[in-house]
This record gives C-alpha cells, sequence and structure tokens, in this order.
C-alpha cells in the first residue's frame, strides 16, 4: 500500500514519519515511532488506554488516523515527565497506589492532566465524569480519584 | 483485630513500589511493546460459525502472496506427539476437525505488513458443514442437545454412562445426612438462580513475540499470569525440549485469571519456525473476547433449612456450569465452596460441568465461587429475613471457625471469618439510615488460596544491596511485597532491595501467578533464602573472627558473637559482611525450592446500599465497603487495592456484564462499549477494612488477598436490589431492564 508523509510535532519535538492511509495514530506512535506508552486496549475508543493530547484536545489514539496528525501538535504519555522530575500527577498515582498492573496508568494520567489544565479544582463528581471513558479493570478506580484529587491540591498550591 | 504478638518493621508499611516510575512515564514494557528486527505480524483466521465440521482448509493461494512468510493450521502441529493433558489446550489453539466456537481458530499467517497478512486471511478458503449450536447450559444438558464431543462421557458417575452428552464431568461434595438435616430444619428455602458468563476484561489484549531459531531453539516474550507453564505447554506443543524454549514475562497489562493459559503463543512459535523469523502477535479486543476464556454461565438450585432460632441444619445446592467448548468450567470449586462459610451438619453439594458453543473457560478470579456465593448467600438473607434475624447475627450464628469441618471436607485451622463479620457489624456503614427506594445488602464470602511450586534467588551484592529473583509475573504490585518481607527479614531497608520477575532459564519452575499464591508463597521462599543468605553471613563473619559457625547470631541486621564465651566481637553489619565477600568465599547467595502448602483459607464480608429507579429499574452503587481477613497485609495499599478491585469486578458481573449470544450462536457485544464494564462515574469510593488473623502456614501470618474480594459482591449487591425493589432477584446480571421486569411481574402477582 501507498505511504504518505507527514510532519508533525510530538512531545514538542518535529517528527516525519511514512504511513499507510489506514493505519492510525496510535499504530504511528506505538509501531512507527516506538513510543509505546499510548496502549491499545479495544481499538474503538472504548478504553481510554491510548488517550494523548492533538493541538490540545484529549482524543484517543485510536481513533485518529496516522495522516491526520499532518502539522498538528501531539502530546503523548512520554511527554509528561521533565527531565529526572516526574509531573505532580505521576507522583501521587504512585503515592496513592493508584495502579495495580498499569496498563491503563498512561491513559488515565493524561486524561487527568487534560481535566486539570482545564479544571485545576474539580470535585469528586467532576473527576468521575471526566475519567469516565478510561477504563480500569484493577483498582475499582477509588485509588485513582483520591490521587487525583491530591494532585490537583498540590498543583494549587505551587501555583 | 487478630494482631499478631510480633512487632513488623517493613512489613505492613506502604512505600512506593519499585517498578511505578516506569508505569506512570510509560516506559513498562507490556506484551504488545516489544520488537525485534526483521519481525513479521501474525494474524488469525477464524471461524463465524458458532459449530462447524471443517470439511477442508486451502491456504494455496494465501501462502502465495507476495509478503506471505508461513501459513499454520491445525495441521501443522503433530498432536501425536503432544502429551494427552494437552490435547484440548492444542485443538482450542488451532482448531482440527471441528470449529466449536465462533472466533475458533483455524487458520494463521505470518506477513511482512499488517495490510498483506489481513488479505491473506481472505485468500483462505475454509469449508464449513455448519453444524446445530447449543451455547446455554441447560439446554447443553438437555438428552437432545446438539452434540459437541462425540467422545464425552460424564466422569465419576456411577454407572458409567453408556452414551455420550456435554456433561463432562460431575462432582459431589458434603458430609452428614441431608434429610435427616432437613426434618430437623422449621424453615426451609429453596431458590433457582442463573448467571451470564463474563469476562475477566483486563485491559491489556495478549500479546507476543515469538523467535524461533533454525537450530530448534526459540525464544518467547508474552503476557502472561505464568511463564514458566507457558514454556512447558508451548514446548509441548511445538515437540521442543522444555530448556530449548527461553520464555520471558513481559509486565502483564491485568489478568485476573485470563492469563493462565496459552492462546496465540504456540502459534507464534510455530509461524516463527516455519518463516524463519521472529514473529509478532497481538489480539484484538473482539479477539478477546471470542477466543480467549471467560467463565461460566450457571444454573443452580439452592435448598436451606434452619430452626426458628436461626440454627442452619441442612444445606443442599445444585450447580450447573457451562465450561465452554471444552467443559473447563469452575463448577468443582463453585460446589466445594459454595458453603464453605458455615459450620454445618449436613451438607451436599453436586455441580455438572458442561461444554457449549462458546469460548474455553479460563480462571475468573476465585474461579467458580462467585457465582455459588451469589445464590448460597442469596437464599441465606431470605432466610435471616423469613427468620426475623439480622443479618449478620444469622450469619454469625453459623459462622465457620476454628476446627469446623468444612463442607468441603478439611477441617479448618485458624480463620478469620467471624471477625469479619463483628467487625462489619461494628462498622457505621452497617447502622446508616437508608432512604426511599435504597436497600442494603450482605453477604460473605469465601476462597481457599493457593500456594504451589515456587523457586527463588537473592543477591547480596558487594555494596550491601540485594537483588531479587521470582518466577512469578508481577500483576498488581506484588514486587513491593517481596521488597518488604525481605527488608523484614534481613533487616535491612526497603529500598535497598531490587525484586526482578525472572525468564523461565533463570529459576526452577514456578506455578502461575493464580490461586492469590504469589505473596504468599513467593514471599514464603524468599523469607527462607533470606534465611539462607543470613546463615552462609553469619558462617563468614565466624571466618573474619576465626569462631566456629555455631559462635555466631544474627540479631537486628547484623552479625555478633552468640554468647560472652564466643569471644569479644564488634557486630559485623549486613554491608559490612557484604563487602567482604570475595574475601570469604566469594559471592553470597540465598535460594529456596518449594512446593508450598498451608496457604490459609480466606474469609470476607461486604456490606452495599443501592438505590433502584422505580420507573427504569437502573441500580445505583450508593455505598460500599469490604471487610476481608488478610492474615497479615503485607503492603496494606495493595491489600486495599485487592479489596476494592474485586469488588468493583463483582458490581460489573452483578448489574452489567454478560457475553450476549444470538440465536445463531454468535457473540452480540464483543466491545467494551456493549460488554459493558463499570467506569468511574459508576461508582462510589469502596471503603476497606483489613482484618488480620494470621495463618499458621505462613512465618509472617500472610493469607493470599487478591480472589476473595469477587466472592460477595453478587451475592450483597443481589440482596440489596432485592430489598430496595421489593422483589428477589435471582438473575445475573441486574441489567435495568431485568429489574424493571422483576418489579413489574411482583406488581401484577
Amino acid at each position: 500500500m501507498t505511504q504518505t508523509h507527514v510532519s508533525t510535532t510530538i512531545n514538542g519535538d518535529k517528527v516525519e514519519y511514512l504511513c499507510e492511509t489506514d493505519e492510525t495514530l496510535l499504530d504511528v506512535l506505538r509501531d512507527t515511532l516506538s513510543l509505546t506508552g499510548s496502549k491499545e486496549g479495544c481499538g474503538s475508543g472504548d478504553c481510554g488506554a491510548c488517550s494523548v493530547m492533538l493541538d490540545g484536545r484529549l482524543v484517543c489514539a485510536c481513533l485518529v488516523l496516522g495522516v491526520e496528525a499532518q502539522d498538528r501538535k501531539i502530546e503523548t504519555i512520554e511527554g509528561m515527565a521533565s527531565g529526572d522530575e516526574l509531573h505532580p500527577l505521576q507522583q501521587k498515582f504512585l503515592e496513592h497506589a493508584a495502579l495495580q498492573c498499569g496498563i491503563c496508568t498512561p491513559g488515565f494520567l493524561v486524561a487527568a492532566k487534560a481535566l486539570l489544565d482545564e479544571n485545576p479544582d474539580p470535585t469528586e463528581t467532576e473527576v468521575r465524569y471526566w475519567l469516565a471513558g478510561n477504563l480500569c479493570r484493577c483498582t475499582g478506580y477509588d485509588k485513582i480519584i483520591r490521587a487525583v484529587m491530591d494532585a490537583a491540591t498540590e498543583m494549587r498550591g505551587q501555583a | 483485630m487478630g494482631k499478631q504478638d510480633r512487632d513488623f518493621k517493613a512489613v505492613g508499611t506502604r512505600p512506593l513500589r519499585p517498578d511505578g516510575v516506569e508505569k506512570v512515564t510509560g516506559r513498562a514494557k507490556f506484551g504488545a511493546d516489544l520488537s525485534a528486527p526483521g519481525m513479521l505480524v501474525g494474524r488469525f483466521l477464524r471461524s463465524p460459525h458458532a459449530h462447524a465440521r471443517i470439511r477442508s482448509i486451502d491456504t494455496s493461494k494465501a501462502a502465495a502472496l507476495p509478503g506471505v512468510k508461513a501459513v499454520v493450521t491445525g495441521d501443522s502441529f503433530d498432536i501425536t506427539k503432544v502429551s494427552s493433558g494437552n490435547h484440548d489446550t492444542l485443538a482450542n489453539v488451532m482448531a482440527r476437525d471441528k470449529a466449536l466456537y465462533e472466533g475458533h481458530a483455524v487458520a494463521a499467517i505470518a506477513a511482512i505488513s499488517v495490510s498483506i497478512a489481513r488479505k491473506a486471511l481472505k485468500l483462505i478458503e475454509v469449508d464449513y458443514e455448519v453444524l446445530p449450536h447449543v451455547t446455554d447450559v441447560d439446554e447443553a444438558m438437555a438428552a437432545d442437545a446438539p452434540l459437541l464431543h462425540e467422545n464425552m462421557f460424564t466422569a465419576n458417575l456411577t454407572p458409567k454412562p453408556t452414551k455420550p452428552s456435554n456433561i463432562a464431568n460431575f462432582y459431589e461434595f458434603g458430609h452428614g445426612d441431608i434429610e435427616a438435616g432437613f426434618a430437623k430444619a422449621d424453615v426451609i428455602i429453596e431458590r433457582s438462580f442463573k448467571t451470564a458468563a463474563t469476562h475477566q476484561g483486563y485491559i491489556e489484549p495478549h500479546a507476543c513475540l515469538a523467535n524461533m531459531t533454525q537450530d530448534g531453539q526459540g525464544e518467547l516474550w508474552c503476557c502472561t499470569q505464568g511463564h514458566f507453564m507457558v514454556r512447558n505447554v508451548c514446548a509441548d506443543l511445538m515437540g521442543m525440549e522444555i530448556s530449548k524454549l527461553r520464555v520471558t514475562a513481559s509486565e502483564i497489562g491485568g489478568g485476573f485469571g485470563g492469563k493462565t493459559t496459552v492462546f496465540i503463543d504456540p502459534v507464534a512459535l510455530m509461524l516463527s519456525k516455519l518463516a524463519g523469523k521472529p514473529v509478532k502477535i497481538v489480539m484484538s479486543r473482539e479477539e478477546v473476547f471470542k477466543a480467549s476464556g471467560p467463565t461460566s454461565s450457571t444454573s443452580m438450585r439452592i435448598k436451606i433449612g434452619a430452626t426458628n432460632d436461626g440454627r442452619l441444619t441442612a444445606c443442599e445446592g445444585e450447580f450447573n456450569y457451562q465450561g465452554g467448548a471444552y467443559a473447563d468450567s469452575p463448577v468443582q470449586f463453585g460446589a466445594m465452596s459454595a458453603f464453605a462459610c458455615y459450620d454445618l451438619e449436613h451438607v451436599k453439594t453436586v455441580g455438572y460441568d458442561v461444554a457449549a458453543n462458546r469460548p474455553k473457560n479460563v480462571a475468573y478470579r476465585a474461579p467458580g465461587a462467585p457465582m455459588a456465593a451469589f445464590a448460597v448467600e442469596s437464599v441465606m438473607a431470605e432466610m435471616a429475613d423469613r427468620l426475623g434475624l439480622d443479618q449478620l447475627e444469622f450469619r454469625l450464628k453459623n459462622a465457620a471457625t476454628e476446627g469446623t469441618r468444612s463442607s468441603y471436607g478439611p477441617t479448618y485451622n485458624s480463620v478469620g471469618l467471624t471477625e469479619t463479620i463483628k467487625a462489619a457489624q461494628s462498622h457505621d456503614h452497617y447502622s446508616a439510615p437508608l432512604g426511599a427506594n435504597q436497600g442494603r445488602g450482605i453477604a460473605s464470602g469465601f476462597w481457599f488460596n493457593f500456594g504451589g511450586q515456587t523457586a527463588v534467588s537473592l543477591n547480596v551484592q558487594e555494596d550491601g544491596t540485594v537483588n531479587v529473583t521470582v518466577g512469578t509475573p508481577d500483576i498488581g504490585g506484588s514486587r513491593a511485597s517481596m521488597g518488604l518481607m525481605v527488608a523484614e527479614e534481613l533487616g535491612i531497608e526497603y529500598d535497598n532491595i531490587r525484586c526482578i520477575i525472572a525468564d523461565t532459564s533463570s529459576l526452577g519452575y514456578n506455578d502461575v501467578t493464580d490461586g492469590s499464591r504469589t505473596t504468599f508463597s513467593s514471599g514464603l521462599a524468599l523469607i527462607n533464602a533470606a534465611k539462607d543468605a543470613k546463615a552462609k553471613m553469619c558462617a563468614r563473619a565466624a571466618r573474619i573472627w576465626d569462631i566456629p559457625a555455631e559462635a555466631v547470631e544474627w540479631k537486628d541486621g547484623c552479625v555478633q558473637p552468640a554468647g560472652a564465651n564466643a569471644g569479644e566481637f564488634e557486630p559485623m553489619s549486613f554491608a559490612e559482611i557484604a563487602a567482604n565477600a570475595d574475601n570469604t568465599g566469594g559471592p553470597i547467595a540465598g535460594h529456596h525450592e518449594i512446593n508450598a502448602s498451608g496457604a490459609g483459607v480466606s474469609f470476607g464480608t461486604h456490606m452495599v446500599d443501592v438505590e433502584v429507579d422505580p420507573d427504569t429499574g437502573y441500580v445505583k452503587i450508593l455505598r460500599y465497603t469490604v471487610v476481608q481477613d488478610a492474615g497479615k497485609a503485607v503492603h496494606p495499599a495493595y491489600v486495599e487495592g485487592q479489596y476494592q478491585g474485586g469488588a468493583v469486578q463483582g458490581i460489573g458481573w452483578a448489574l452489567n456484564e454478560e457475553y450476549i449470544y444470538g440465536e445463531d450462536g454468535r457473540l452480540q457485544n464483543a466491545g467494551f462499549l456493549d460488554y459493558r464494564m463499570p467506569v468511574a462515574s459508576d461508582l462510589p469510593m469502596i471503603d476497606t477494612v483489613i482484618v488480620e488473623v494470621p495463618n499458621p502456614g505462613h512465618p509472617y501470618g500472610v493469607r493470599g488477598v487478591g480472589e476473595t474480594s469477587i466472592v460477595p459482591p453478587m451475592a450483597a449487591i443481589a440482596n440489596a436490589v432485592s430489598q430496595a425493589a421489593g422483589v428477589r432477584m435471582t438473575e445475573l446480571p441486574m441489567s435495568p431492564p431485568r429489574v424493571l421486569k422483576a418489579m413489574d411481574d411482583a406488581k401484577g402477582g
């Protein structure tokens, strides 16, 4: 199949790649660019494990085509920590034991960051509904919700 | 409650997990995250029919397509060289004469790209003779049901059946005289129940990367709960010597029992062998639903007798579990565990393991127990109401304790059911007020727990840090628990211990991470490995001091002379002895190999409040409390996590999740949109109470905690919904249409 050339920005870096027209952005991230932090749990936008930011909007990378990333800005889990410092959400997920197996964790973190960027002081209900597009089968969500609320508190303190 | 005398320093604290940063930064490597140079992609062709004879498969056009490097069908494997215990596994991995369910693999392709593999699959011609199918457990048991296996004669029945059927096995457990017991009862309640099949629902689909070389050796990377099991089964199916296949367990994105067998791994190995290149296979979510191993749908009948003052006189249960295409249901565990919570003079359970045209069953968290508990605890709740007794008091009155002869045979040693019930009684949840259309449900539950084959290694480094090597994949933070137990035993800092999961060539055989065995068994082995290392370090110190090894002792992380007669020497620290290893005999390591027993059974009691919408039948979970005996919680945060996770899986099972089949025998909801697992907005916080009644079979009192938490939820929720809706719910899931219909029927009646 003929491949298309795409120029885009991922985690602040200019990136170019070739992809088939039916390849998803998730395929490109994982298989072409080796950014395997975004996970494929369903391939149908139901589990949120491939959550990424596309021009500042939270999307499932499995529902975006690789060719659609032309001239866009993509942020993935790989860009969340800065240098040797974890993002407060990442740190709080560890402190609250908010992950068990960890497969859903990157998606939750990207989605939670999108929430806190938009709403730094969410209620528990707001957190629960915002994260309703991310499936976790291990934790029952309790510790994830607590970690996000705690991170929000800490980030407000820093601001 | 139930505290031990011992003071723990490390065990019982909540440090960060050692593998955490990799997992929050996206760097942890899960099954699908590894690639190899020159790698091919593998894809499956699967049966569109629920039941069909495969007359022929023509793969010639597919094989001729440029870019296709290997094609595999059932004939690619030599079944005559495979041990009989793996014949069903082989036939499930790749159909041989018949496709037994929609999604059953019939062929596989390895190609240089996904698009070529997809095109190639369409070129495979399969000539099917479609056969009548059956998916319902009761229908599959009928005398005139379509037969899946012409050689299936019910085992353990006397007299031995003369005709084949879909019933593979019969089980019977209990003691006493059931009729005499019912004769003593003032009240007898008998009810029938049905539950739908559910899936473990791990978020990570099965994935593997196989690399067979032309000299007959192989490597396999895969997400599994047990890479030693994968190695042995794959080696058998491939006709290889075990030592020539090295399997490395990736990080695993959930399993819950569903990754305790092989589906794609042997096929990837065979494709790799034929192609002479590495082959990666990743299942789609649809494939996971259709062709991995969900648990049983069931049909059950429970009869319980009690005196007016609330003492159980007899308990009887019949359990019919649909076990998929090869009848692998956990009905035996269902029948064994059903009445395990109670101290009974007369008890009898029977179980039937039934084949149907559905995916081959695999374990799902406390396999078989949640359905049985749903039925039993529903009748228990109804009985308490009928007798006018408090739900918890009724259970307390009949609770199994130390010395109780269990319903499945053994006599319990120290167990913690009573303690969980009492903790529930004193929890403020139990006395909180309820509003209109709300109900509160209670249920207790039991799980056996497991020990099993375990081999570990512990290496002391020259700077006084320690590397620990286990063979049990870490699904939920077990590396942290391992570190804590080693820190406790060695008296060194948790941060100075690093635990890894070794590949199959690096350790002796380790059973699968299942049966809530990992923290118990690998922990037990590590404690013994640490003792082994300590004994060696004592000998090293004795050598340095030039005194007999018996004249030194280990105290507070140091070696010191055992008494005044031994001589006067300053105690040597762990780090000092480690630093001197090269002068005192070389590297210091501890090892332990064991087939662990004494896992220690576990009980839990759950409370849940629900509100039922009278107009729609929708059930909202308002409040949920899990009380469970952990023996000793090694890392309490991850123990709580197991309690919460099990409860929420149970909530999904109770309210929404089900395999829905059409008349054509095809699964209608093979995706997360329609197989509706709980999401964050469905739920409240899940409160937990950790009870600690030490397990005498573990040096620290540890019991497995992973499975018991999924046993009570369906019953507790059914009891709550039944109270709120004013009608006894006897079928799962309690989805809105089903609850609404039950309420309407009750009004009409």
